[in-house]
C-alpha cells in the first residue's frame, strides 16, 4: 500500500494553481495546506479587534477551496489544513458552505480547537525560551498565545470519519504526519515511525521549497521552467520509505540537493528536531535519486516526544516607520550620503524617539549590513531606506513625514515616491515558551455538508 | 588551491525568532572534509561579523555531507522587530559562499 500526500500551500500567500493541479491530477489520498507563519495568529487577533467582521481564518480560504474542492471530491482526496487560524469552526462552516454550493452533500468536515490559550498562558507557562525571563513580564502586552498541537487530534478526526480537517495552530510537520499515522495505525509509542512521518512532513511543509523553489542560483543550481513550479507529492510506504516527487509537466526539480536543503531548513539540531509528536533524528537519512524528479528518502528515525508543547506568545511591541527615496547617475552616492546627514539632523530637530534607527543604502549595504565587503566602484543608482522602531505610532510616523520633507527641501535630483502606502506598521513580537502537554485539551467539532 | 565555497557547496537559510540557521551542503563527497576542517563555527561567525551578534553552533551530518550553522542573534532582534529589509534573513546564506577553502589541486575537475 502506498499513500499519496500532496502539498497545497506552504504559507498564506502561496500560489493557488499548483494546489489545484495536485488536486486535479495528483491522484492524491491527501492534500495538505500549511498557511501560517509565526506571527499569523497574532496578526489575525489584531485585525479581529479592529474589524469585528473579519472571520479569523485564512483570507484565501475561499479561493483555495474553490480551486481544489472539485478535484478532491472527484478523486476522494481528503484535505488537512491549518487555515482555521483563530476560528477553525468558522473555516469549517465556510468549507461546508462551498461544498453545498457545489452540490456536494454528506462530506464530513472537522474543526480542531483548543490551540488558543491566550487567557491562561501566564498560568500555564513559566519561562520565555529566548530570554530566560518570566513570561509574567509580558503581561498587558499579550495579543495571542497558541499551543503548537500535534497530529493526535487530526488522527482522531479522521477516525471519526472526517474527509476534511481544519485546524488552528498545529506543528507544520504534524499536518502531513497525521494521515500516515491514521492510514498505517501508527500510535504515539511508535516513535521510529513517527520520526519518519514527521521528517517527511518537514520536507513537505514548505511546498515548492523541495521542488526547486528558493533554490535556483544561475550557473550553479539551475531549475527547469522556474515560473511554473509544481508542489511536492510524497508517496509513503509503511516501511519508512517515501518518494518525493511532483506532477509530470510542471516546472521545477526534485533531486538530492533540493531534499538536502529542505531537510535542514529552519532546523537547529538535526539529531533532535522537536515536534509535538516525536523528536526527529535526521542524522541517518538516506537520500537516493531513483528517476528524474523522484527521490527516495528513508532512514529518518525518532525518539520519544517531550512532556511539553511549544507555545507562541505574540506581544505588542511598538511600531516601525519606514520609507525610501532614490538617486541615480553621476554623484548618486554623494547625494545619498548628504541626504542621510540631513535626515539625521531633522530627526534631532523633531525629537524622534526611536529604540533603533537604521539608514541603509539599498544597492550597497541594505541587505547584508555591516558584513558587506567594501565596494570599490560607484553604484549608478541607489535607494536610501530609512527605518525606525518606536513605542508609538505617532513617533513612527515621523519617519515618513521627514522623508516627505526631502521632496522640495532635500538634496538635488532626489527621486521620491508619492506617499501612497502606509509607512507605519505595528510590531507583534513573538516569544516562545513551553506548556505541560497534559494541561492542553484539544476538541473536535464535526460538521457535514 | 584556494577556492570560493560557491564552487564547493550550496546553502539555505531559515529563521526561528532571532536565530538564523544556515546549511552548507557539499556538492561532492570529496569537498566535505576540507569544508568541515576549515569552516569552524568561529570562522563562520567571523565571516558574518557585525550581523551575527550571538553564539554560532555547528552541527555536522557526515553521511549527508552537510553542516548546519545555528546563528543566534542574527535577525536584528527577531523577524517582526528587525529593521532589516530582509527581516527573515533569507539572503543571509549567500554570504558564506564567498568564504575561501583550500582544496587539493586534483579536485579541480569536480568544481561546480
Amino acid at each position: 500500500m502506498t499513500i499519496r500526500i500532496g502539498s497545497g500551500s506552504a504559507w498564506w500567500g502561496d500560489r493557488i494553481s499548483p494546489a489545484k493541479d495536485n488536486a486535479d491530477r495528483g491522484q492524491l489520498n491527501y492534500l495538505c495546506f500549511e498557511t501560517m507563519a509565526e506571527a499569523t495568529i497574532s496578526t489575525a487577533q489584531v485585525r479581529k479587534r479592529k474589524d469585528p467582521t473579519f472571520p479569523g481564518y485564512d483570507t484565501w480560504l475561499d479561493d483555495r477551496m474553490k480551486a481544489v474542492l472539485p478535484g478532491c471530491i472527484k478523486n476522494k482526496t481528503k484535505i488537512i489544513s491549518n487555515q482555521g487560524w483563530i476560528n477553525p469552526n468558522g473555516a469549517a462552516e465556510r468549507i461546508v458552505y462551498w461544498l453545498r454550493t457545489m452540490g456536494v452533500r454528506g462530506i464530513k468536515v472537522a474543526a480542531i480547537n483548543g490551540s488558543l490559550i491566550t487567557q491562561d498562558v501566564l498560568n500555564l507557562t513559566d519561562t520565555i525560551l529566548e530570554t530566560g525571563e518570566q513570561t509574567q513580564l509580558l503581561e498587558n502586552r499579550i495579543v495571542s498565545a497558541e499551543v503548537y498541537q500535534g497530529a493526535e487530534p487530526v488522527v482522531q478526526a479522521l477516525r471519526n470519519g472526517a474527509q476534511i480537517v481544519v485546524t488552528g495552530r498545529i506543528a507544520d510537520p504534524s499536518i502531513f504526519a497525521a494521515p500516515m499515522m491514521f492510514e498505517y495505525g501508527w500510535g504515539m509509542g511508535e516513535f521510529m515511525q513517527l520520526g519518519f512521518a514527521n521528517g517527511i512532513g518537514h520536507l513537505m511543509e514548505c511546498g515548492a521549497q523541495v521542488t526547486g523553489g528558493y533554490f535556483a542560483d544561475p550557473g550553479f543550481k539551475d531549475v527547469p521552467r522556474p515560473w511554473d513550479l509544481g508542489f511536492p507529492i510524497a508517496e509513503i510506504q509503511d516501511d519508512g520509505t517515501a518518494i518525493i516527487t511532483k506532477l509530470e509537466g510542471t516546472g521545477g526539480i526534485v533531486n538530492a540537493m533540493t531534499i538536502k536543503e529542505q531537510l535542514l531548513y529552519e532546523v537547529h539540531d538535526p539529531y533532535n528536531y522537536i515536534t509535538p509528536d516525536v523528536v526527529v533524528d535526521f542524522s541517518t537519512t538516506k537520500i537516493k535519486e531513483i528517476a528524474e524528479n523522484r527521490v527516495m528518502v528513508s532512514g529518518i528515525t525518532g525518539k520519544p516526544r517531550t512532556p511539553t508543547l511549544k507555545v507562541s506568545i505574540g506581544c505588542e511591541e511598538g511600531f516601525i516607520g519606514e520609507d525610501m527615496f532614490f538617486y541615480a547617475g553621476e554623484g548618486a552616492l554623494k547625494r545619498a550620503r548628504l541626504a542621510e546627514i540631513i535626515l539625521r539632523e531633522r530627526f534631532k530637530i523633531v525629537g524622534l524617539e526611536a529604540e533603533e534607527l537604521r539608514i541603509d543604502y539599498l544597492g550597497l549595504n541594505a541587505i547584508h549590513g555591516d558584513m558587506t565587503p567594501e565596494i570599490k566602484y560607484e553604484p549608478y543608482e541607489i535607494a536610501v531606506r530609512v527605518a525606525a522602531r518606536t513605542a508609538t505610532r505617532e513617533e513612527a510616523m515621523k519617519v515618513g513625514r521627514e522623508v516627505d520633507g526631502m521632496a522640495v527641501s532635500g538634496v538635488g535630483m532626489t527621486g521620491k515616491r508619492v506617499p501612497h502606502q502606509d509607512r507605519t506598521r505595528e510590531i507583534i513580537g513573538v516569544w516562545s515558551s513551553l506548556v505541560d502537554r497534559n494541561k492542553i485539551s484539544p476538541s473536535i467539532k464535526l460538521y457535514e455538508s | 588551491m584556494l577556492i570560493k565555497l560557491v564552487q564547493l557547496a550550496h546553502c539555505r537559510s531559515g529563521d526561528k525568532g532571532n536565530t538564523s540557521n544556515i546549511s552548507v551542503i557539499a556538492y561532492h563527497t570529496e569537498f566535505y572534509a576540507p569544508i568541515k576542517n576549515q569552516l569552524s563555527a568561529d570562522e563562520f561567525k567571523k565571516f558574518y561579523s557585525g550581523v551575527i551578534k550571538g553564539n554560532v553552533t555547528r552541527y555536522s551530518l557526515d553521511e549527508l555531507q552537510m553542516l548546519n550553522f545555528v546563528c543566534e542573534g542574527a535577525l536584528g532582534g527577531g523577524v517582526s522587530r528587525s529593521l532589516c529589509l530582509d527581516n527573515y534573513g533569507k539572503s543571509l546564506s549567500s554570504r558564506i559562499l564567498s568564504f575561501k577553502i583550500e582544496i587539493d589541486d586534483n579536485l579541480e575537475k569536480l568544481l561546480q
